[in-house]
């Protein structure tokens, strides 16, 4: 099968735009994003990740938990959104946060589903609460040591 | 490079904000269970068993110090999932290919229905 390509762009400095077309009128491709029997069949983490838990209240004030589980069950993580607009089938904003809640805060999340030709583009705008959330971890070890170094300048200023 | 089975430690080690947190600190140096739970609203119990997860993916190391046992980061994990945004894409990637699956799936299931429908309909033309 031809597989679409994926775009991913950071935008401004704590948000993401991920775009994606499917072979799929847009109905179908809403139903596959907000019923949890069939979220529960993609949605995944890595391979062997699953996700034993979903629901989804899929109206403005509604909300929605998803619970993945790693293959043996070691470890997991969950996520809490609650659905800000919701216009089946072309767009839905939702905030998420992470469970255990984590010090960055709640990220909104817009998707949207246009079709053309019988294909839907879905596009996925995630607007992180803070700028260092977005670029996060891991960064190469020159610039791990100036920001280090920065951080210990804006120590020894604050006192 | 690492095996698979590696790679899906570490991102499932890194699939947790909590554990994405506890990284970030540790790049600023390394820190004791104590220091690292201070910032969040959680117990030092529930912050061990993050870095258990994050010492079984290889990523942090705890030292000797009798008490203290400080934890560090091991970059050497790191270096295949080298950013949050690399990881992001895979982990996007390896989600929209199972949804075009399901979405084949779906489709096959709605011209069978559809093709159902249909022939009711002219057996029920026929009986008319």
């Amino acid at each position: 099968m031809n597989r679409n390509a994926m775009k991913l762009t950071p935008q401004g400095d704590r948000e993401i735009v991920i775009e994606r077309s499917f072979d799929a009128p847009r109905d179908l491709v809403f139903e596959a994003f907000t019923k949890p029997e069939l979220v529960k069949r993609w949605m995944l983490g890595p391979d062997g990740w699953s996700m034993p838990v979903c629901t989804i209240d899929l109206r403005a004030g509604g909300r929605g938990r998803y619970e993945w589980r790693n293959a043996d069950r070691s470890t997991g993580m969950s996520l809490n959104t609650v659905f800000k607009e919701v216009v089946v089938p072309e767009r839905i904003v939702h905030t998420e946060r992470f469970d255990p809640d984590w010090a960055q805060g709640e990220a909104t999340v817009t998707t949207l589903f246009t079709e053309k030709n019988g294909k839907t583009t879905v596009t996925i705008k995630i607007v992180y609460a803070a700028a260092d959330v977005r670029d996060m971890v891991l960064k190469s070890g020159m610039d791990e040591g100036m920001a280090r170094s920065y951080e210990r300048l804006d120590d020894v200023l604050k006192k | 490079m690492q095996s698979a089975q590696h790679l899906d430690a570490t991102f499932a080690a890194l699939a947790d904000p909590t554990r994405r947190a506890i990284i970030a600190r540790l790049t600023q140096g390394e820190a004791s269970v104590m220091e690292l739970a201070r910032p969040f609203d959680m117990s030092q119990p529930a912050i061990s068993r993050h870095i258990k997860v994050l010492e079984q993916a290889g990523l942090v190391s705890r030292g000797q110090e009798a008490q203290r046992r400080p934890c560090r980061l091991e970059t050497g994990p790191l270096a295949e999932a080298t950013s949050w945004l690399d990881y992001q894409r895979e982990l996007f990637e390896a989600r929209f290919q199972r949804l075009d699956a399901l979405l084949e799936e779906m489709k096959a299931e709605r011209r069978t229905t559809a093709k159902r429908k249909s022939t009711a309909r002219s057996r029920k033309d026929v009986r008319k």
